[in-house]
């Protein structure tokens, strides 16, 4: 089995502080990955990297079965080759409606001439009902983005990357903020979700890591310092030094 | 399931019958149509407001939809009213040199008639000849194609160098502002092409019409300048429904996100960029052969400031909003000026409000963006916003 996404070598510096360094990373299709890391392990630059918001220093970034190189691609352009990205802060449209949200994101033609002459389906209505089904958000459809809970808002948007179909879904932080029992549904998402296609989830919190079960990487200081089951990578000493400190 | 685009947006609708009922009243008032209490004049005046709606809605739509304050609409106005200028000078002064010449025994030469047209337009700057930009002014024709796509052109190439480089904010709208100051500046010079700070004038005359009274002349182009309105508002309305609409308004939002979801979001704005450049074009070109001369000062940043003015106040991101706005500011604004509002006098100072007016409007604007962002089209909100 091939990596979907392959990241080789690749460093990235702000003024001279290494936020990615020499990182290696790759992903399956389909599976379910948790990337965990104290603050500034680069966990989130990782993401503009893949997504194509910050240009690496150097080092390779391959996606698919024909390993284009995505470095140096546009944000759109990637996200059309198939990466969703959820956002820690929940950014969803506020001014509109769920469903306005969702159709916005069905996968579709995306360029302008193709989205003016766009005509509503009953095969894209039926999608977004299914996927507001998912989310919990079907009673929410006619509501404004704006108007709903935090927790709400995660859930529509990763609703939103649900209807792009991606084959690769990176999600920053989903549970941040959200009761125990929006925990256990947004863990549910994550996993079915995850059977079709590949997921990455950044969280800190360890027992929502622990829920995914899944296989841990762990970034420090802009690498890979462990990667394995939550439990062997709790066991490593490095790691357990990074996280309670020297 | 898929309900026509009128019964989705009502609100059009209700503008076009607006429209069609003031057209109408105006119709049965006037003086060449109708019972006479509409002077000629103010005919005039109420079709160039109808044509400053149209350049507004284009507004609200690359500002209040889009989230582009573009300071630079106004000179895209001014272009198209360039345009159709030249042609109506040209074919002018074509029917009067000819008619002086014809006196003479000997026919003149095509050469001749050409040579004494361009003493006639250029003479004021010192010049007879024809610059290279005026080499289609002979063709109606061709000067209403350039109405169109100078302004598009000319957005299209400022847009994709902008927004390539993904200059956003207030710093696009200094580089707009930069473009149309850049421009009224060229235009000044009497070696524009364009007879400088003289502008074009005697548009008012159109030529073959000549023995039309104004008052006729001026019906003709208010009628023309409503259903260019009424037109204008239909397309803008349609390109904002839907799924269109939602990605414009996302991108005014947020537009990295928009970009995350696979959207190229410079091309939605060198789309909306380029299309209310022409619809500001066409406007312009309606409005200059009521108000009779064009000149650069016409062009300059002011204008296009006032346009952001008129939409605020209107309220933002409401196509009927721009247009309630431009009609009042501007009808106010005529009324302030013209010297007919009543100086108030308090007893140390008197306010004049020919002075006053601007600071007045300055105020307003001021007032309007901190207390009711939503202008006046606000007070209409209640009926246009339906529960989805």
């Amino acid at each position: 089995m091939s990596a979907l996404l392959e990241l080789s070598g690749v460093s990235v510096s702000f003024d001279g502080f290494k936020a990615i360094n020499n990182l290696a990373f790759q992903i399956n299709e389909p599976e379910l990955r948790a990337i965990i890391g104290p603050n500034g392990a680069g966990k989130t630059t990782f993401m503009d990297i893949v997504t194509g918001k910050t240009k690496p220093d150097e080092g390779r970034v391959l996606w698919g079965e024909k390993s284009i190189n995505l470095i140096g691609r546009s944000e759109s352009h990637i996200a059309r080759a198939g990466i969703g990205r959820k956002f820690q802060k929940p950014t969803v449209f506020e001014e509109q409606t769920v469903r306005e949200n969702l159709a916005m994101a069905l996968k579709n033609p995306r360029g302008p001439f193709e989205v003016l002459f766009y005509r509503k389906t009953q095969n894209g209505s039926d999608r977004i009902e299914a996927i507001a089904e998912q989310t919990n958000l079907t009673e929410q459809l006619t509501r404004k983005a704006g108007e709903l809970s935090h927790g709400q808002k995660q859930w529509l948007e990763i609703g939103m990357l649900l209807a792009q179909e991606p084959r690769l879904l990176l999600v920053d932080e989903p549970a941040a903020g959200m009761t125990p029992a929006e925990r256990e549904k947004t863990t549910e998402i994550l996993v079915e979700a995850a059977k079709t296609r590949a997921v990455v989830v950044v969280e800190h919190d360890m027992e929502f890591v622990r829920r995914l079960n899944c296989k841990v990487t762990v970034l420090h200081e802009g690498s890979v310092l462990a990667e394995g089951s939550l439990d062997h990578v709790t066991q490593n000493p490095e790691v357990i030094d990074v996280y309670l400190g020297r | 399931m898929q309900r026509s685009f009128i019964a989705n947006n009502p609100s059009v609708l209700w503008f076009l019958l607006c429209l069609a009922a003031f057209t109408l009243g105006v119709t049965v008032l006037a003086e060449a149509t109708g019972a006479g209490l509409i002077s000629t004049s103010f005919v005039k005046t109420l079709g160039k407001v109808l044509c400053l709606c149209l350049v507004a809605i284009a507004m609200d739509v690359v500002w209040g939809y889009c989230g582009i304050l573009s300071l630079g609409h106004f000179a895209f106005f001014g272009i198209g009213g360039y345009a159709v200028g030249m042609w109506l000078m040209y074919a002018r002064t074509e029917a009067i040199v000819v008619e002086n010449l014809s006196a003479r025994l000997i026919p003149p030469t095509p050469a001749e008639v050409n040579d004494a047209i361009a003493t006639q337009i250029f003479g004021v700057v010192g010049s007879s000849e024809f610059p290279l930009i005026w080499a289609f002014a002979d063709s109606l024709l061709l000067q209403l194609l350039l109405v169109v796509l100078v302004p598009g052109f000319l957005a299209l190439i400022f847009g994709w160098l902008a927004f390539r480089s993904r200059v956003t904010g207030v710093y696009l709208s200094i580089l707009t502002q930069a473009m149309t100051l850049a421009l009224a500046l060229y235009l000044f010079q009497n070696d524009s092409g364009l007879r400088g700070n003289n502008g074009l004038s005697g548009l008012q005359n159109i030529p073959g019409f000549e023995a039309v009274p104004q008052s006729v002349v001026s019906m003709a182009f208010f009628w023309a300048s409503a259903v260019a309105l009424g037109a204008g508002y239909v397309l803008f309305a349609r390109v904002l429904s839907g799924k269109m609409g939602s990605v414009i308004r996302a991108i005014r939002d947020d537009e990295s996100r928009v970009r995350f979801l696979g959207y190229h979001v410079e091309s939605y704005k060198l789309f909306v960029f380029t299309l209310t450049a022409i619809v500001a074009g066409i406007a312009g070109a309606l409005y200059y052969p009521q108000a009779g001369i064009i000149n650069p000062a016409e062009i300059a940043p002011i204008a296009s400031i006032y346009l952001a003015v008129w939409v605020a106040i209107g309220g933002r991101g409401r196509l009927y909003g721009a247009v309630i706005g431009t009609a009042f500011v501007s009808l106010l604004s005529s009324w302030f000026t013209g010297g007919s509002a009543p100086n108030v006098n308090l007893g140390f100072y008197t306010i004049q409000w020919t002075e006053w007016w601007l600071v007045l409007l300055g105020l307003s604007f001021v007032a309007v963006t901190l207390f009711f962002p939503g202008g006046i089209g606000m007070l209409f909100d209640k009926f246009t916003r339906k529960s989805q």
